[in-house]
């Protein structure tokens, strides 16, 4: 008997992939009235008294709380920046939301606190406001926290995922999997041999040097959960559009590469906490990629492929070998509480 | 490890492919055996390279696939008891059973774990002695060394609460059923490489010999198969049959000695079903008296099972080779990955996943219905 609708939640639907869209989509939009049409972008860009807002929200439930390259405090802040980011806004202030699980180690708050705090600097935004709940032991899972963010969208800049167009360039920022890969080297029993480190990072200031190369930046997007695969996909749905990938030309460390066959996970479904994938008008895309490689977070940056008419809404790869491949939507997720 | 980028470089890739382009003179149908080969094929796009002339025929080398649904079943009921910790490996908690997966049974409370090794059941095993914890074993020869070390390591330990439900299956009957089945148009065999690794060579000169095939011990890089199908298409075009090894590096003729001391030991050979095609002679494992105890279906009393197979699906076909996945008319259609019908659109190892996946652009939604009778 097919599967389709499962009666109560899964893990599935917190992977970012189908399943999770599909419960946002299905049950929460509905229910909410009066939506955008870009309800799944990254964030909202609002109208507030003549002035343009991007606004967001970002939950993290990461587990372990410390991995190597970040924590859970330092996410909080990059997740949401990069999530306003992502609609070409400058990040200005910050809500801070935590859920503490009775008996967590105070020790361990205030490190995720100081963390938080440095991030924010860092990234140059203000947590402005914030809360505090505790919940009983045994019904959280140490800590929990919210962020919520605003920042302000420059006048010209209209960046979301229904303006991708055939004929753009689509750049990477830079290597791919790195998070994902870093926190798994950390669960239970799973050592690659090597330190590999979260590549959690603030992404506004590598945007404001794109911007400053032209406001007309069709798309940006942060693959987090459900990695560049989903992101393309959920932009090539947004626009009607095809896109066609060079797999040769996407930036994976060999160290990841490593990981995801020894485990059969695929890179380019592996979350990233500090990499953009840019949509970017075919006449400006050299000019684009010159920024992003001038600015130490896009070094590595790469075209790794383009926006046609064929196909639309479906990701295509040529591979390494000259066969072509499907790059779906991943159902469900290849790790959970990733993020 | 360079075996990545070495075993995938399309300079060498396009001088195998310029051979077997070269050596073909007429159409073979091959079959891959192992359902990583066939998603190496596909993933990498090697079919589409080949000569027209040269098909590759998926074989049901995907143990997920060929797990019986009443199996399946029995671990959903195993593991939604509320004492029970059940663990798994990733890839078996979305395949559907009757009625339910272990997603679901999770969902529903059930203590599922995901574990990447068997010893690691066996740890939260010792960890939580007062609980009985259970092991999902399955797989064909290439898993069940891990699987019988630590049913072994269970009872030198005395860790009595642990337990192993196994459904492992050998590759040579298999090939044995598909060539004596009379629509069986398979004219060589790509044969699974890390099964090879733990069992050798010793079982295939026979069925060669028998059924007049040639089988190729194949690995599954892009190059490794290249090389494969590249001494396959040689044999034919001789007139051989015989056994070769392609994938030295990785097996040897003897196989793995301890390994298979450990198999000798712990599990036991006897007839098993496969889902789809129907019973095998001598085709599966189960533990041995010696270890009986430490069987999960010997320990859960599992009664009144009313297995219910979807009528549409048509994966017992598939998995024969006898259909190409796109060929079934549920494909893409009311079968996705999604919301599978069977096992071979849900497992990672299954083919009609791998043309979801990978193919879904080039392969159309709706084909003729092939007429076929199967083996089973």
């Amino acid at each position: 008997m097919p599967l389709r609708d499962s009666p109560a939640i899964v893990m599935g639907h917190g992977g970012g992939g189908a399943m999770s869209a599909e419960l946002v989509t299905h049950l929460f939009l509905p229910a909410l009235a009066g939506q955008s049409p870009d309800a799944l972008a990254d964030s909202a860009v609002l109208d507030l008294g003549g002035q343009r807002i991007a606004f967001s929200t970002d939950s993290f439930v990461v587990k372990p709380l410390f991995f190597p390259g970040g924590d859970i405090g330092t996410l909080a802040v990059t997740g949401t920046v990069n999530d306003l980011a992502m609609s070409g806004a400058t990040p200005c202030y910050l809500s801070a939301g935590f859920i503490l699980e009775e008996g967590t180690d105070l020790g361990r708050i205030a490190a995720i606190a100081e963390r938080l705090g440095a991030a924010a600097r860092h990234a140059g935004v203000r947590v402005v406001t914030g809360d505090t709940k505790v919940v009983q032991a045994g019904h959280g899972d140490e800590v929990y926290i919210n962020t919520a963010g605003i920042g302000l969208v420059p006048d010209g800049v209209d960046i979301r995922p229904g303006r991708a167009a055939p004929g753009d360039k689509i750049i990477v920022s830079g290597p791919i999997g790195l998070h994902g890969v870093a926190v798994m080297s950390v669960r239970d029993g799973l050592e690659f041999g090597a330190e590999i480190e979260s590549d959690c990072a603030p992404l506004n200031d590598l945007v404001a040097a794109m911007l400053a190369v032209t406001p007309g930046l069709h798309v940006l997007r942060d693959p987090t959960r459900g990695g560049l695969g989903t992101s393309l996909n959920e932009i090539a749905a947004a626009a009607r559009v095809g896109i066609e990938v060079t797999e040769q030309a996407v930036p994976v460390p060999e160290v990841v590469a490593n990981a995801c066959a020894f485990l059969g996970l695929d890179p380019m479904y592996v979350a990233n906490e500090g990499k953009l994938v840019a949509f970017v008008a075919r006449e400006d895309a050299d000019a684009v990629l010159a920024a992003m490689r001038a600015h130490p977070l896009g070094a590595e940056a790469a075209v790794i492929g383009e926006c046609v008419t064929s196909h639309p809404g479906m990701v295509v790869a040529k591979t390494a070998l000259g066969g072509t491949r499907v790059i779906d939507l991943p159902i469900g997720e290849q790790l959970p509480r990733i993020c | 490890m360079k075996y990545l980028t070495e075993f995938s470089d399309p300079a060498l890739a396009k001088r195998l492919l310029d051979d077997i382009h070269q050596a073909a003179t007429r159409p073979w149908a091959i079959m891959e055996v192992c359902g990583g080969q066939t998603h190496s094929i596909i993933r990498h796009g090697l079919d589409q390279l080949l000569p027209a002339g040269i098909e590759l025929i998926h074989g049901p080398g995907c143990p997920v696939c060929v797990t019986p649904l009443e199996t399946i079943d029995k671990a959903h009921q195993i593991a939604a008891r509320p004492d029970v910790i059940f663990c798994s490996f990733g890839d078996m908690l979305r395949v559907p059973g009757s009625d339910t997966d272990l997603f679901q049974v999770k969902s529903a409370g059930g203590d599922v774990r995901v574990v990447y090794s068997p010893m690691d059941a066996l740890t939260i095993a010792q960890r939580n002695p007062s609980r009985p914890v259970v092991f999902f074993g399955i797989g064909f020869e290439t898993t069940a060394p891990p699987n019988a070390m630590t049913v072994y390591q269970a009872k030198k330990l005395g860790i009595d609460n642990f337990s192993l439900l196994v459904s492992h299956v050998r590759v040579p009957p298999a090939i044995d059923a598909i060539m004596s089945s009379p629509t069986c148009r398979v004219q060589a065999f790509l044969a699974a490489g890390h099964v090879c690794t733990v069992m050798g060579t010793g079982e295939y000169p026979a069925l060669a010999a028998r059924h007049r095939v040639p089988i190729v011990v194949t690995g599954f890089e892009p190059l490794d198969i290249l090389e494969g199908i590249r001494r396959t298409v040689r044999q034919l075009e001789a007139g051989r049959h015989e056994v070769e090894n392609a994938y030295p590096r990785a097996v040897r003729n003897e196989g793995n000695p301890a390994a298979l001391a450990m198999l000798r030991d712990v599990f036991e050979v006897v007839d098993r079903p496969w889902r789809g095609i129907g019973t095998i002679p001598g085709s599966g494992w189960r533990l041995s008296d010696e270890y009986r105890e430490y069987d999960a279906e010997h320990r859960f009393a599992v009664a009144d099972l009313r297995v219910s197979e979807s009528d549409a699906c048509r994966s017992g076909e598939v998995l024969q080779g006898l259909i190409k996945p796109h060929q079934c008319e549920a494909f893409g259609q009311q079968c996705t990955p999604r919301s599978p019908l069977g096992a071979t659109m849900v497992s990672s190892e299954g083919a009609c996943a791998a043309y979801y996946l990978y193919r879904r652009l080039e392969v159309p939604a709706q084909a003729p219905r092939a007429q076929v009778t199967s083996v089973g």
